[in-house]
């Protein structure tokens, strides 16, 4: 089942297959593979079969959304009405939304199915999806290796075949990042494009949501129905949303694509670079023009990050209290004893590291040293991407330095796991938006190459995502057990 | 920076975080070595840069002062952990 977006639209369309059809066979198959692979923290197969239902009958009548019949998989990130919203926590293991994200709304508009929620590192911290509440999702390309975090979950579901397209949220790479190891195409937008709402917050000024899909075509489907403002996300940006798939198919003339010196530098792995290379030679061939150009205070971005985050988590956390809604402690003495062990029990090891850090990084006397002086380096690495769009209309390099890792291979050190993250963290400081599709393989494991766009030229990074993908056959790919 | 036990105590407190006796000196060392991490930031001299705390320097959007939302306190109240007559229930705080 190795069918995209656009070619289940185009099956629905032309009555090869109805929505029903689809959703009940991707459900089996979530049922045969789930098991292995935990992608799903939770299947709603009586949803999407009633959404499916409601898809045939608007398409029979000719008036079915954008994504009519579609079935989707959704982070377990995104608010949903009358549907557990775990976040990979023990914390909301209860929590049943009483909403539906903005995400979650418009894809249903547009007459989407949800096939379930997908598994995640808790609270989207982390890059390895090892610390989930719910236990680790296997890597589709290989059992013992890590699929990526923090959106581990749909990323391994569309590379195994299990949804065409799903949703996730990158704060620091969390979309990028798992779509290069599990060798799909995956976008994160403009910060401000699509909107936060219901989208339980890790950092506020760095998350944005977006889409996983087989394809850019796929993404720029998925991205269209999600995109736009939102006057419920006090950050959402008031921009028009260009029609994507039409702006596919421009071509590559001419086009200045910049490689940045920092990101082809030491800690890069060698065969990743090689691809790297490779796939730089075919846009050649397509006409770009390749440049070098330099993000000096690249090295800086890692500390600068994990500070922002680790401060607006300690922030956006203090919401979870045991009071409102999700988990409370047994018989607390006090209140105190129930904020501090509902709290405790609720959250796992890396949550309450990176909610340390931040309430240490903002208390009385240290704010300067580490806040301020963050948002100063924010503001530099955000002059460096400027200054190199001057000379450039793309940005390239790798996603990671490296494929997936091994199960339990950095558990040990929550820093050599930060590492992890040089390539993507940047543009989420930046705000800009970037995305990751797969150019080819290291000893089997798949490669992303990542591509940065200017604010709000996704349709850019599409189009070039899209001109490869119609000369290279990487994104058809599905790993053995799978196809 | 390194943080000693009784500093890890103390931050656990002001983030209301319960840490076992035995977590302690396991965070003591994680968190120094971000904090370590952390301080590769004075590598560079921000002084006068001014600091960015948007991504896109927006400003707050603003909106007129009206009732928007209907009230759904039962609908909300259901997931709770204790409620009662509509009031969320916690330990009590006042003798």
């Amino acid at each position: 089942m190795t069918m995209g977006v656009a070619e289940i639209r185009r099956g629905l369309a032309e009555g090869k297959f109805s929505s029903v059809e689809i959703t009940t066979e991707l459900l089996s198959r979530i049922e045969q593979h789930n098991p292995t692979l935990n992608c799903f923290i939770s299947v709603t197969g009586d949803i999407a079969l009633e959404q499916a239902r409601a898809a045939d009958a608007a398409l029979a009548k000719g008036n079915g959304g954008a994504l009519a019949g579609v079935p989707l998989a959704h982070k377990d990130l995104f608010c949903t009405d009358g549907v557990r919203t775990s976040c990979g926590s023990r914390i909301l293991d209860n929590f049943i939304a009483p909403y539906d994200a903005t995400v979650i709304e418009r894809c249903k508009n547009a007459g989407a199915v949800m096939l379930g929620k997908t598994n995640m590192d808790e609270f989207a911290m982390g890059s390895s999806n090892e610390n989930s509440w719910y236990g680790c999702v296997i890597n589709p390309w290989r059992a013992g290796c890590v699929p990526g975090g923090s959106s581990g979950g749909s990323a391994a579901a569309v590379a195994a075949g299990l949804a065409p397209g799903a949703s996730g949220t990158d704060t620091g790479g969390s979309i990028r990042q798992p779509a290069a190891f599990c060798g799909v195409t995956g976008i994160k937008p403009t910060y401000g494009r699509v909107s936060r709402y219901g989208m339980i917050a890790y950092g506020s000024s760095l998350d944005q949501g977006g889409p996983f899909a087989r394809s850019a075509l796929d993404c720029a489907l998925l991205l269209q129905s999600m995109s736009g403002f939102d006057s419920r996300d006090s950050t959402s940006a008031e921009q028009a949303v260009p029609d994507y798939g039409a702006l596919l198919g421009s071509g590559l003339d001419g086009l200045r694509i910049g490689l940045p010196k920092e990101y082809f530098a030491e800690g890069l792995d060698g065969r990743v670079a090689a691809v790297i290379e490779d796939a730089v030679g075919e846009l050649k061939k397509l006409g770009a023009d390749i440049r070098e150009v330099s993000l000096p205070n690249t090295g800086l971005s890692i500390p600068t990050y994990y500070v922002i985050a680790m401060a607006e988590c300690s922030s956006n956390l203090s919401r979870f209290d045991g009071v409102r809604f999700g988990y409370r402690c047994e018989a607390p003495v006090d209140l105190e004893d129930l904020y501090k062990r509902s709290r405790g029990d609720g959250f796992g090891e890396e949550v309450k590291r990176r909610i340390m850090i931040g309430t240490y990084a903002l208390s009385a006397g240290y704010y300067d040293a580490y806040y301020l002086k963050a948002q100063q380096l924010r503001r530099m690495i955000k002059d460096d991407f400027q200054r190199a769009f001057e000379q450039v209309d793309l940005i390239l390099g790798p996603t990671t330095p490296g494929v997936a890792f091994e199960i339990g291979a950095k558990t040990d050190d929550p820093v050599s796991m930060y590492l992890q993250d040089i390539y993507t963290i940047s543009l989420n400081l930046a705000g800009l938006p970037g995305m990751s599709l797969p150019v080819g393989f290291v000893d089997g494991l798949p490669v992303g190459m990542q591509l940065i766009g200017n604010y709000f030229d996704e349709a850019g990074l599409l189009n070039a995502a899209h001109a490869y993908q119609q000369v290279s056959d990487w994104h058809l790919q599905v790993p053995e057990a799978f196809r | 920076m390194s943080l000693k036990t009784d500093d890890v105590r103390e931050i656990a407190h002001l983030a209301r975080l319960h840490i076992d006796d035995d977590a302690v000196d396991r965070y003591a060392d994680d968190l120094s070595s971000i904090l370590e991490l952390m301080e590769q930031m004075n590598q560079v001299d921000s002084s006068g840069v001014e600091p960015l705390a948007n991504p896109l320097d927006a400003t707050q959007r603003l909106r007129s002062d009206e009732v928007t939302e209907s009230d759904q306190r039962d609908k909300f109240q259901a997931i709770a952990p204790d409620v009662s007559e509509g009031f969320y229930r916690v330990p009590k705080v006042i003798e």
